[in-house]
């Protein structure tokens, strides 16, 4: 291993610009000449719009345009990116999703007018003196009261707030085997709502240059050529080479910045309209109304055993919220990335899973860091804690019971994924080791010494990463294919520019992909940059997320470098006057086996460029190549995490005594960038199981709406980590990796949870929802007192 | 109507005419266009507009830029010397306590803070002191060790 290739623990090169404040995010850039746009928002979570008098707005100081919808009639609406079938085969309910809102609103934070100053503030100022005259409706929060007969419609033109009513797996099969069963364990569950607070606000700057009639829109976007796509075919009808889409550093995703926002729409509609760049920044709390949440599902979960714990069938019934709208990819959210995770790492014969997707007067709801996953891990791996109690097993002999064996893949689950490979023993046995699971005991009993209540939990968690075959997902409704696109392009003096789809916002693309296209073409690691985030500069890609970045991202570099080598073996035989499949390719040297002949590769470079002793009969000039690879599976990283937690019963506080984790990634290109995400997950995870919770209250107004009352963990909050891994090599893409940014959300959650219930058992406390705050936590404990 | 501040901002002095209500950070992002102090909320939480005013840590969007008239103030750009990165900075690269970078500018005006009252923090120490600081990447474990790190580069030089 090099000290910059496969395996190598490179220090990150974005770090240099970063730690010296030098990186550049949207809001840092300021166009000649631009306007501020402000953004005005429902404060209402249903109403009807009677009227809007922009008329003091308009004549505010600064104030250069006020536009309402009535202005926009010739911009579509916000489109959707995935269709979902219902069991019934009726296509899911898909009402327009307007840019501005035309005639109600829907959601606290749903955008109204748009006032376009000189300044902010003036922008501001303005937006304050715009009269919308608003008829109060019911609003709908509450998903069971949402899907009840009679309930208030968010969208009157579909007449239910059901989008769709989706099911998947043998039901009758499922049913058969829960007759049958010695013992059905049942759980009631929330999976509480999140809101993703990437740390750096949304932003969008829009420009138009009337000579050319070119847009340009700077967004704070995980997936520039997905937004150019949508926004310029399905909104504004610009044609793509009108339409370039940046999206420079980002400071932070998790999901929130995959989809296409009112506002990109906004600015780049607007920019066209005054003739001047318009510039939009988030304040946090719009970002709070305005961002896609994620999770909220309410779900029923019952296991089917044998006696000896071993499980027949599973059954799960989830009622998932849409919010007000369908953003880019809600609906395959609770569908194909969750009810297809429901096997987990078990040989569960048979699964039936059926999902209810709803529409409520919330901002809407699509992929946060996991996206469905999380809720089915948690889902499993809390039935499968109940079954282990119900059944008087050890946590860890009944997932043994049920893995799956090394020797039974590829592994076809009764939920439609074929497991490629995996060792889910190994990891457990390396968690259990790595967090002294049978030294226990002892702490326990030092913790009750101290009047602490001590639990421990484990959660063996699968996902299913680097999304994914475009036939398979395109049978499923997605509208798009989800390959992804690299050109490799060697300049003349052998440096090398790799421009990727995918898009880093935290991940180290820049580094990672450059220790990738360092080993493999034997050249310097500081030779290599990797550009992204730039329609104008990359090939078409469907961007990152859903730990797809190594996966797929990686695979096609490794695709485009291995068109290089093959043309650079080609140059080279000319030069060597051999013939080409004498020439091999090893430590960035074009040589003949047994001989002393070798060209460079940065003499095959400049061969390439300077053609003068060049098959130029057979052969273009030049080095640059571009794949596309279309993964042939999704990939499945799996884990066990443990993590032992200490119970104030006075407060009700929870803290994390130890978490100890350990991941299969596949082969791991740098394993401190990897450390990194899994710590980064399990904060998240964390936060979601203790402290993070979106509230609304019946009227729908949005109570958790800043830092002040949305719980974010901070650094008091949470322990260090001990973080391992197992390595099973992917078996379907050439690097072997699996994917690694979402593993620590997916599988604490439950971790954490099961901890807590488990400590709590000692006082009869048996089933809490996330997150486990002290003020719940205490609650339970009285509660179970008193009963 | 405008107030003239002025102030110096990483050793040179600097005047101009603002809005009474211009924040501190706008002054800096805007007029002096130091985008390496980051805006992440808009109640005080995040901490990524943490600079130094007069040598102690401040968060840039709680204060007037008025406020500051007369003040000595520093940034984030103002730690490295011809390229040359300060321990702190090197120190966060090499533990890996960044990702995405939007919070860095504001952890590490601050952990240079928390060294100057605490030559030697501890991990519950350094986790106590940010608790002004929020970061949604790195889960905080790697941001303890940097500053842990830097702290010792520091004392050593
Ligand atoms: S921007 Fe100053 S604390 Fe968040
Ligand atoms: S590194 Fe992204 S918020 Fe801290």
């Amino acid at each position: 291993m090099s000290d910059t290739g496969i395996g190598a623990s490179v220090r990150r090169k974005e770090d240099l610009r970063f730690v010296q404040g030098a990186g550049k995010y949207t809001d840092d850039m300021n166009l000649v000449d631009q306007v501020h746009a402000y953004i005005l928002r429902s404060p209402h979570a249903h109403a009807a719009v009677r009227s809007i008098d922009t008329s003091a707005a308009r004549a505010g100081e600064g104030v250069v345009a006020v536009f309402t919808s009535e202005d926009m009639a010739e911009v579509g609406g916000i489109p959707c990116g995935w269709q979902v079938h219902s069991k019934d085969g009726s296509a899911m309910a898909e009402p327009k999703h307007p840019v501005l809102a035309e005639g109600k609103v829907r959601h606290v934070g749903d955008p109204v007018a748009v006032v376009l100053a000189e300044s902010r503030t003036q922008a501001r100022d303005a937006a304050e003196s715009i009269f919308v005259d608003y008829d109060v409706l019911d609003a709908v929060v509450d998903m069971q009261a949402a899907v009840t007969d009679g309930a208030t419609s968010v969208h009157d033109d579909v007449g239910t707030n059901v989008c769709y009513d989706w099911g998947l797996g043998d039901k009758d099969a499922v049913d058969e085997a829960f007759s049958n069963a010695h013992h059905v364990s049942r759980l009631d569950l929330v999976n509480n709502r999140l809101i993703p607070n990437a740390i750096e606000p949304r932003c969008a700057i829009g420009d138009y240059d009337q000579a050319t009639g070119q847009f340009t829109l700077h967004t704070t976007s995980q997936n520039p050529h997905v937004i150019r796509l949508l926004m310029g075919a399905f909104v504004l009808g610009l044609p793509e080479h009108k339409l370039r889409i940046h999206a420079p550093d980002v400071g932070g995703g998790f999901g929130s910045k995959i989809f296409h926002y009112a506002e990109e729409i906004i600015v780049t509609w607007a920019a066209g309209q005054i003739n001047r760049p318009v510039k939009w920044t988030a304040d946090r709390s719009e970002s709070f109304q305005s961002d896609a949440h994620g999770r909220d599902h309410v779900t029923t979960v019952e296991l089917a055993m044998d006696a000896d714990g071993k499980f027949l069938a599973l059954r799960a019934s989830t009622l998932a919220n849409m919010g007000a709208y369908l953003s880019t990819f809600a609906p395959c959210v609770p569908t194909y990335l969750h009810g297809t995770l429901l096997a987990g790492q078990y040989s569960t014969p048979v699964i039936y899973c059926e999902v209810k997707a709803v529409f409520t007067n919330t901002v809407p709801v699509d992929a946060y860091r996991g996206a469905g996953r999380p809720e089915a891990t948690y889902l499993l791996e809390r039935i499968v804690q109940v079954a282990a109690d119900d059944m008087g097993m050890d946590a860890t002999d009944i997932r043994r019971r049920n893995f799956i064996q090394p020797s039974e893949f590829p592994y076809q689950t009764p939920v439609a994924l074929i497991y490629d490979t995996g060792n889910y023993e190994a990891s457990l046995d390396k968690a259990l080791e790595n967090s002294d699971y049978a030294g226990f005991g002892n702490r326990k009993a030092a913790s009750k010494e101290a009047g602490k209540l001590r639990g421990i939990g484990i959660s063996s968690y699968i996902e299913a990463c680097g999304i994914a075959p475009s036939n398979v997902v395109g049978s499923l409704g997605a509208r798009a294919g989800l390959y992804e696109a690299a050109t490799v392009r060697v300049n003349p003096t052998g440096s090398v520019s790799v421009m990727t789809g995918s898009h880093s916002h935290g991940q180290g693309h820049e580094t990672t992909f450059a220790q990738v296209v360092s080993e493999k073409l034997g050249i310097d690691f500081d030779s290599i940059d990797i550009v992204h985030g730039d329609t104008d500069r990359v090939p078409f890609g469907m961007g990152t997320y859903g730990s797809r970045s190594i996966a797929v991202g990686g695979t096609a570099i490794v695709n485009a470098i291995d068109k290089v080598v093959a043309k650079g073996k080609k140059i080279a035989a000319h030069l060597l006057e051999t013939s080409e499949s004498d020439i091999e390719f090893e430590n960035g040297q074009f040589v003949v086996p047994g001989t002393d002949k070798a060209k460079a590769f940065g003499e095959i470079a400049l061969a390439a460029y300077v053609p003068h002793h060049y098959p130029l009969e057979e052969l273009e000039p030049g080095l640059e190549e571009t794949a596309f690879y279309d993964p042939k599976n999704f990939t499945f990283p799996a884990g066990t995490y443990v993590c032992e937690v200490e119970v104030d019963p006075d407060t009700g506080t929870v803290e994390i005594a130890s978490f100890h984790a350990t991941d299969d990634f596949g082969v791991v290109i740098n394993p401190m960038i990897v450390e990194g995400q899994v710590h980064g997950g399990l904060v998240q995870g964390i936060g979601q199981a203790l402290l993070e919770g979106c509230n609304y209250d019946d009227t729908g107004q949005l109570l958790s709406g800043s830092y002040m009352d949305y719980t974010m963990p901070r650094a008091t909050d949470v322990p260090s980590f001990s973080v391992d891994t197992t390595v099973t090599e992917c078996t379907h893409n050439p690097l072997g990796v699996k994917g690694c940014g979402e593993a620590g959300a997916i599988g604490a959650p439950p971790a954490v949870i099961n901890a807590v219930l488990n400590a709590l058992s000692e006082v009869g406390v048996t089933n809490l929802d996330m997150p486990a705050t002290p003020h719940r936590v205490w609650q339970a404990i009285r509660d179970a007192q008193a009963s | 109507m405008s107030v003239t501040v002025s102030m110096i901002v990483n050793g040179k002095s600097v005047s101009a005419e603002v809005d009474p209500r211009t924040l501190l950070v706008d002054f800096l992002r805007v007029d002096q266009r130091l985008t390496g102090t980051h805006v992440g909320c808009d109640t005080s939480q995040c901490g990524a507009c943490v600079v130094h005013v007069n040598g102690k840590s401040v968060k840039s969007c709680t204060m007037l830029a008025a406020q500051a008239d007369g003040a000595e103030v520093a940034t984030i750009e103002s730690l490295a010397i011809d390229g040359q990165l300060h321990p702190m900075q090197e120190a966060f690269r090499q533990n890996h306590g960044l990702q995405c970078g939007f919070c860095t500018p504001g952890m590490i005006m601050s952990a240079l803070d928390l060294v100057n009252v605490n030559s030697n923090p501890s991990e519950r120490e350094i986790r106590e002191w940010l608790e002004g600081n929020l970061c949604r990447c790195t889960g905080y474990h790697n941001i303890v060790k940097s500053i842990q790190a830097g702290a010792e580069a520091m004392s050593e030089v």
